[in-house]
């Protein structure tokens, strides 16, 4: 069933040409299809009865957690397919080849979440990052659209060698590629001298940091998210992430969980770096895609936070954040392409200037993305933040616990700067008002928005189901493999 | 809110209780009631929400907006008050924020967005200390829950030493932001000062007083032994913030910063209250530490309703001259007799003159601290004097002296205002002349909380 996802998705680019116009509703189709196929699959996994099973000389592993990353993965792909659909005509760049590329990337990302070995990981990677690389350089008549594409290229290499570097030295260390392999071989075994094996954690840290763009390896991520075309950013900042965190929690939380000594300590400077560095230097941008790039750098902390708990409550909650994060970034960031209009260039804070009198009901959704991204109750974000800090608490990291907090309140700052920017008047006769164009609204965009938004408030107020998906998601690690 | 008052039969606990399991995972629950001590806060608040509402305001073009959030806000202080569940406890107070700083912000005058800014970072800063306050509460509880009478049942951090120490500090400076008690109450002047007429009044009358709920709902009721050892310190605070509160409210030459420091001076009475019965604890003496609780609550009370009948006060005077400054003003008492009547009468409330409500809470707030805390009492009782002066001073410049030229045709107090302001000056006079009424309701929780 799980295999099913990958065959849908290949499906789509093997399909030929669909009619012109149509790419983006057969994206979401085949996204939607996908998650109808995860649903399925999730019924299957959590039967009593038949339980998690691996495929393919279990290299793939279909469980709570990867069938969990696939809702979301698809989700983010539905989203930002709606969102490039009218982009795209904006542009003039119309075609399937951007649609394509989302989908190989976001199969690249659901292998990441369904792999149950390193190699599978890598080959994951390659295949989500390879495709972004060329989506980030879409806008080709901007240059800061190329130079971005280039940077992440380069930068986006060098991650992938460390993760294969670590995955080298992992192999070394325990004689095995395969996660079930990994955690029985350091079950049984005691190492002795297990340097090796603690480099490989490093690097592999370093490779899947870089992914989901943890400090200190972020420096990418407010360059490539200005640049790229803003839908592909939405598209980076929920699926790829997504994937990264699959890959992250999987290979530690439960590979290596025996060894959760050794490298809790890294995870915690990582957040805390992470939240600290992501929460103040939001704080100084003038560009909000900028600003929503390094707030995406503090959420990448929080889910760190739930990380480091190592405790299935933390999981849990670093599973809800994602999944409730990607709602609001794929919101956030689909504002922003509106308000970017043509050229995609306009995103200072001035744009945003009496947004909310020019279109109210585009100002209210941004505003609830931006309070559930602070963490407001009554909406998704909140019951996140609550999760992992929860979690946190629980493991007596309290003082991890309280920085999260205190980066928390400097987030809201940001947050509130843009809504203050909607809300302010814009007083008549004023030039600047004058020359504030009109931001069209077009069915698709609003559609995605709409389901962001409902996802964002429904959640907030009635999180149940949500709460338990996450908590029934938990990796099975250690399958019966041969 | 009448119907509430009726309904409720004084056994002194949680009644009238409505309850819907919300996230069962969590155990977390849509649970609300009353007892004596939400009660009268919940029926002060929907007074003053409805005042508020009606009291006239300018819109800037934007009615339904307004009204939406001051609705919203609304519901959000009534959910505080009315809470039984420590999750929806927060949830409220929370979200209470968001809608009081689109208030600000929006409708404010001067440097509002800044305020409102400087408002809403503080205060979530407060709310989330206190977040993490409520796990460390959650986590400790056993079996795990949110329930407000599970957890004052179960006590569940009795005598466990650093933890329970570091979940009181939470709560402390959580709701003490929120209060707001001296080292953390700048945020209050500037917020109040910008702030349209009816949203400060909401924000004094009401806001504050969720800080000073969650002293006697959640630190007095669920940690009480915890408290007792922290008491003294929490009542020498509370001492230099009605000290302090008072110096600073003297040197004003503004209406509204004046108002806005009196009020940090009022809170603080409230928290010595609290602190004076938390310290007799289990077996000091009851009576007096009854005596500071019902007189902590009517000080809410009386403080919400006079602090908020200034405030809309003061909006009048800004609508009218577009100005806080008190040399500005003068001889207003020939123009204006309704409206100077209106500003003395809860003027000498607030400085607790006899007959009105400041004086029946502040004498109980004083008669049973002398008991428990002679000397903090006694240093409190300065700032009684500081608040005469301060309030006398500010009447007399801006209601008594010559009248400026360009007041010359200052309008008097309209038909809406008059009929705002009247049912919470009655409301002032009669708890001053009779507050059996009240009191007793507030005594039967009252006494339960400090007899226990």
């Amino acid at each position: 069933m799980g295999g099913a996802l990958f065959l849908l998705t290949a499906a789509a680019l093997a399909s030929g040409r669909p009619p012109r116009g149509f790419y983006a509703l057969f994206t979401v189709i085949t996204a939607v299809l996908a998650m109808v196929g995860s649903a399925l699959a999730w019924g299957r996994v959590t039967d009593p009865a038949r339980g998690a099973y691996s495929a393919i000389g279990d290299a793939i592993m279909v469980d709570g957690f990867s069938v969990f990353f696939g809702i979301v993965i698809t989700v983010a792909i539905a989203l930002a397919a709606l969102l490039a659909d009218d982009y795209l005509r904006r542009e003039g760049l119309d075609g399937p080849e951007l649609y394509v590329l989302m989908l190989l990337s976001g199969t690249g990302g659901l292998v990441m979440a369904m792999a149950n070995d390193l190699i599978v990981v890598f080959l994951g990677l390659e295949t989500l990052s390879i495709a972004l690389y060329v989506m980030a350089g879409f806008q080709l008549r901007r240059l800061e659209s190329q130079e971005s594409a280039i940077k992440y290229f380069v930068l986006g290499s060098f991650s992938s060698a460390f993760l294969l570097y670590g995955i080298a030295l992992v192999y070394g260390a325990t004689g095995s590629t395969n996660f079930s392999r990994i955690a029985d071989f350091l079950a049984d075994n005691l190492l002795a001298a297990n340097g090796l094996l603690l480099a490989g954690f490093a690097l592999l840290l370093v490779g899947l940091g870089f992914k989901v763009a943890a400090v200190p390896f972020h420096v990418w991520t407010p360059d490539v998210y200005q640049g790229a075309p803003t839908p592909v950013t939405a598209f980076l900042a929920s699926a790829s992430k997504a994937a990264g965190f699959a890959a992250l929690l999987r290979v530690f939380l439960s590979t290596f969980d025996l060894y959760r000594l050794d490298w809790r300590p890294i995870m915690w400077v990582l957040a805390v770096l992470t939240l600290v560095v992501g929460s103040f230097l939001a704080v100084v941008q003038t560009d909000v895609k900028r600003m929503l790039a390094y707030s995406s750098i503090s959420h990448a902390g929080f889910v760190l936070v739930g990380a480091e708990a190592a405790s299935d409550r933390g999981l849990a909650g670093a599973l809800f954040y994602l999944l409730a994060y990607t709602f609001m970034v794929v919101g956030s960031f689909g504002v922003a392409t509106l308000v970017g209009r043509r050229g995609d260039a306009d995103h200072s804070l001035p744009a945003y200037r009496g947004l909310s009198q020019r279109r109210p009901l585009l100002a209210l959704a941004f505003t609830v993305f931006l309070l559930a991204q602070a963490g407001v109750p009554l909406t998704s974000g909140f019951l996140a933040k609550f999760y992992v800090i929860g979690a946190a608490v629980e493991a007596e990291s309290y003082a991890l616990a309280l920085i999260a907090m205190i980066s928390a309140v400097v987030s809201a700052f940001v947050y509130l700067r843009i809504t203050v920017a909607m809300y302010m008047t814009v007083e008549e006769g004023d030039d600047a008002a004058a020359a504030l164009p009109f931001v069209r609204v077009p069915p698709a965009a609003a559609l995605s928005l709409g389901i962001a938004l409902v996802f964002t408030v429904v959640v907030g107020l009635v999180p149940s189901p949500v709460v338990d998906f996450a908590r029934d998601a938990l990796p099975v690690l250690v399958s019966a493999g041969p | 809110m009448a119907l509430a008052w009726a309904g409720y039969d004084g056994s002194g606990g949680f009644e009238l209780v409505e309850s819907v399991p919300w996230i069962p995972t969590l155990g977390v629950g849509y649970k609300v009631g009353l007892d004596g001590v939400s009660l009268p806060l919940a029926a002060m608040t929907a007074l003053l929400f409805l005042v508020s509402i009606a009291y006239p305001v300018d819109l800037r073009g934007r009615a339904r907006q307004y009204f939406a959030a001051l609705l919203f806000l609304e519901a959000a202080s009534l959910g505080v008050f009315l809470a039984l569940d420590l999750f929806l406890f927060y949830v409220f107070f929370d979200v209470s924020l968001v809608g009081m700083y689109f208030l600000i912000a929006v409708w404010g005058h001067g440097d509002s967005q800044r305020s409102a800014l400087k408002f809403f970072l503080y205060t979530l800063a407060g709310s989330l200390a206190m977040l993490l306050a409520i796990l460390g509460l959650y986590l400790s509880s056993e079996p795990r829950t949110f329930d407000m009478a599970e957890l004052i049942r179960q006590q569940p951090l009795d005598g466990d030493g650093l933890r329970a120490a570091l979940v009181f500090l939470g709560f402390a400076v959580g709701l003490g932001v929120k209060t707001p008690l001296v080292p953390v109450h700048t945020w209050l002047p500037p917020a109040h000062v910008d702030a349209p007429g009816p949203a400060s009044a909401i924000l004094a009358g009401v806001l504050l007083k969720m800080g000073t709920y969650g002293y006697v709902r959640i630190l007095l009721s669920m940690m009480p032994q915890t408290y007792e050892r922290f008491a003294l310190p929490l009542a020498i605070v509370a001492t230099v913030s009605i000290v302090y509160g008072a110096l600073v409210s003297l040197a004003q030459t503004n209406l509204k910063r004046l108002v806005a420091y009196s009020s940090v001076n009022h809170m603080g009475y409230v928290i010595l209250g609290i602190s004076a019965a938390a310290a007799a604890g289990v077996d000091g003496d009851a009576r007096a530490a009854s005596l500071a609780l019902s007189g902590a609550t009517l000080e809410m009370v009386a403080h919400g309703l006079i602090t908020g009948a200034l405030f809309l006060l003061a909006g009048s005077v800004w609508s009218r001259a577009e100005t806080y400054e008190l040399d500005e003003l003068g001889g207003l008492a020939g123009r204006a007799p309704a409206m100077t009547g209106a500003v003395v009468l809860a003027a000498f409330a607030s400085l607790g003159l006899p007959g009105l409500a400041g004086f029946v809470a502040e004498f109980q707030i004083f008669a049973g601290t002398f008991a428990i805390y002679p000397a903090v009492a006694a240093v409190a009782l300065v700032g009684l004097v500081i608040t005469a002066a301060l309030f006398l001073r500010m009447i007399q410049r801006a209601f008594l002296g010559a009248l400026p030229e360009r007041w010359a045709s200052w309008p008097e107090l309209s038909r809406t205002e008059t009929l705002a302001l009247a049912p919470v000056l009655a409301l002032i006079v009669l708890i001053g002349v009779a507050p059996a009424w009240v009191l007793d309701v507030i005594d039967t929780t009252a006494s339960q909380l400090v007899g226990r």
